[in-house]
């Protein structure tokens, strides 16, 4: 499969994992990767960090869409600001204003049960039907979190019984179960308690949510060092170089130090794989902070990943 | 530099806090059993612990009590006989239930106010809930467990601070002005409220349904004369959070992202009039030893690998591997080195990158180990 192929499979992908586990780098990389292989992206973040603005080294996201690179565009979907133009749009200008003004909003959205998250994901929808861009990538809160923001529609149609907001939940559904329309992408980290969480998240989007899971994205597995069993004091022997003692003893532990890493971190992708049967994409560990340089690297890494997926 | 070993042994409450995925959870039961091998009474309040933690801490399947881990299980070599550890997993919930119990005039207003629609949404929904119950545990063991010590953690997010203004935010909302009329002693509310509001009100429910509506106006009525004792109690967690003997710990890992998270967090604990007692930095990168700077470890690599050798290939690779390794301590070290005193934290605690998850006594023991006794930087992996 080729990254163009990749991102027909749905216009929505949602990229979702536990806080820390690099969700932000991801998106920013297969954005990235998408925009490279000539589709357009709109990247929608959904909780008002920073990171991915810094990542892809644009200024702070707003409400508004930005343009980022080539066929890349970004902005951020609060429910305050969903809400007011989902009201507007609604000929409820008037009341939008008081709504916020009074703190009934507050009340209103404490009233109803994930009344916050259908508002972004009824954004979302709109932006799909609008067709805003050829692949709509959404940043999504922190799992568990995830499993609740995608689970609201659901609560939502016991708690509400008719109006819009109704209809909204009832549209939201309809995307999330249609796996030509939209899936969700996990991100783990190699790691014993991450892919724990992320095996049980994945069951619980399936099974409660009903939604397509893509490939899950095993982030910063250290790169293959491949050094055998020779010590540093032997090769530089061997090259008839002489070796300070205690930077020979360095090399070895460095180089020790991520051959374990190296270990651990497969083989919790493996477990991983024995307990999700659902392809992976491995991102390298990068050393370092996350730039757009690196961005553009992970993006090759995640279209070699991808070229490797059977169709 | 001492650790936390002080703060470990002379506060009564600890409350850690920091992003997800920096170790919280597992720092706040460190810190417990920690005071429990010194041989206090001490107890971990955590939220959502990872499976094998709770596991280890006995908290599966079990409710919003306290219970005692047995000693044989945690005190094998601990300087103190008497110490005694308990955990406790919070359940939101059953908490702002048994406030709604403790407040209520009677039985009748307990269920009016338990059965509701909209009550079941703000204990389970409202955002601060769940950290203000975190607040409301902590004030419910501090006054009635007789505990030396309560460590509490608190709520993967960003909001993890909100429990601060978590009571003035439900007071908000119960002093909502368009809702207060409702409340007022009337059966007859719509016909005292203004036709501006009943206009109001018809195209909310028209927005969110009827039935939601009458479950806010029936929820309103139904708190009637509570809010005072809730009003008095959020006082009274105010209090606890400013006491001196209360020391809250800011948790990160080095990374750049969490690092500006914990001075996020560190200015709200201020605008609070609160202090950090202690920031503990996990998952620190290991120092290899000794070795020439970063640049000069890669001019090798080039000088080496120039050569076209399998061992010179490989020796070059050695000194990249470890010119990463050390430019990324380099670089923690750089962030974190006036991080300390920026945040106003009298002490810095380093915990290095572990091979494995912390998910034992005996790897909880280990971390104490690094946390409390001497708090320096470790300089192997």
């Amino acid at each position: 499969m080729n990254v163009e192929q990749f991102c027909s499979a749905s216009r929505v992908v949602i990229v979702a994992g536990k806080g820390g586990v690099g969700k932000t780098t991801v998106t920013a990389a297969l954005a990235t990767a998408a925009a490279g292989a000539g589709a357009s992206v709109l990247i929608v973040e959904v909780e008002g960090k920073s990171g991915l603005a810094s990542a892809l080294g644009a200024a702070p996201l707003t409400y508004e869409e930005q343009t980022l690179g080539e066929r890349l565009r970004a902005r951020t979907l609060t429910p305050n600001e969903a809400l007011l133009e989902y009201l507007e749009e609604h000929g409820l200008r008037r009341i939008s204003r008081r709504l916020v003004r009074s703190g009934a909003l507050d009340v209103v959205a404490t009233a109803v049960p994930g009344m916050r998250d259908i508002l972004v994901l009824g954004k979302v929808k709109a932006l799909e039907r609008a067709e805003a861009a050829d692949l709509i990538l959404i940043d999504a809160p922190a799992a568990g979190h995830a499993v609740q923001f995608l689970l609201s529609p659901r609560g939502l149609l016991d708690a509400v019984r008719m109006g819009p907001v109704r209809a909204q939940a009832e549209d939201v559904i309809a995307l999330l179960s249609d796996p030509a329309r939209c899936r969700v992408l996990l991100v783990t980290l190699p790691e014993e308690t991450p892919v724990n969480e992320l095996v049980d998240t994945a069951y619980a989007l399936e099974d409660r949510v009903g939604v397509k899971l893509g490939p899950v994205v095993v982030n910063a597995v250290p790169p293959a060092l491949d050094v055998d069993g020779h010590s540093a004091g032997a090769d530089a022997t061997a090259l008839g170089i002489s070796l300070r003692p205690a930077e020979g003893a360095a090399l070895d532990a460095a180089a020790r130090f991520r051959q374990d890493r190296r270990a651990l971190a497969l083989a919790q992708a493996e477990r991983l794989a024995r307990r999700l049967p659902l392809p992976q994409l491995t991102l390298p560990f990068v050393f370092g902070e996350i730039g757009p340089h690196e961005v553009v690297g992970l993006a090759d890494a995640l279209a070699a990943g991808i070229g490797a997926l059977r169709t | 530099m001492t650790g936390l070993g002080d703060l470990v042994a002379d506060h009564d409450v600890i409350v850690c806090c920091g992003t997800g995925g920096v170790g919280k959870t597992t720092t706040a039961a460190v810190l417990a059993l920690a005071a429990a091998r010194r041989g206090r009474d001490a107890v971990v309040v955590t939220i959502d612990p990872a499976k094998r933690l709770a596991d280890t801490l006995g908290l599966v399947g079990l409710g919003n009590t306290a219970h005692v881990i047995p000693r044989t299980r945690w005190a094998d070599g601990a300087t103190a006989e008497d110490g005694r550890l308990s955990a406790l997993m919070l359940d939101t919930r059953a908490t702002f239930d048994g406030l709604v119990h403790r407040y209520a005039q009677d039985e009748a207003q307990a269920d009016r106010i338990l059965g509701n629609g909209f009550y079941r949404n703000i204990a389970g929904a409202l955002s601060g809930t769940q950290e203000y119950m975190a607040m409301e545990k902590l004030h419910e063991l501090h006054e009635e467990g007789g505990y030396d010590l309560i460590v509490v953690d608190t709520p993967p997010s960003r909001h993890a601070l909100d429990f601060l203004d978590a009571p003035q935010r439900l007071t908000r909302l119960l002093d909502n002005r368009v809702f207060r009329f409702l409340m007022m002693p009337t059966h007859k509310y719509v016909r005292v409220a203004s036709n501006a509001v009943q206009r109001f009100l018809r195209t909310v429910g028209k927005v969110i349904g009827g039935d939601v509506l009458d479950d806010i106006v029936a929820f309103f009525r139904a708190f009637e004369g509570m809010e005072a004792g809730f009003r008095a109690r959020a006082a009274r967690v105010d209090e606890l959070l400013l006491a001196p003997t209360t020391g809250f710990v800011l948790i990160t890992s080095a990374r750049r992202d969490a690092v500006d998270e914990a001075e996020f967090f560190a200015g709200r604990l201020r605008d609070a009039d609160l202090g950090v007692a202690a920031l503990v930095v996990n998952r620190v990168h290991p120092d290899f030893g000794e070795h020439r700077p970063v640049d000069a470890l890669r001019g090798e690599a080039r000088a080496v690998g120039g050569r076209g050798s399998d061992a010179a290939e490989r020796l070059a690779a050695r000194y990249d591997n470890l010119a990463d390794y050390v430019s990324l301590a380099d670089e923690e070290r750089r962030r974190l080195a006036d991080v300390g005193s920026r945040i106003g934290a009298a002490t810095v605690a380093y915990v290095p990158s572990l091979a494995r998850d912390v998910v034992d006594f005996e790897a909880l023991d280990a971390v104490a180990g690094l946390l409390v006794d001497d708090g320096r930087p470790s300089t192997t992996g």
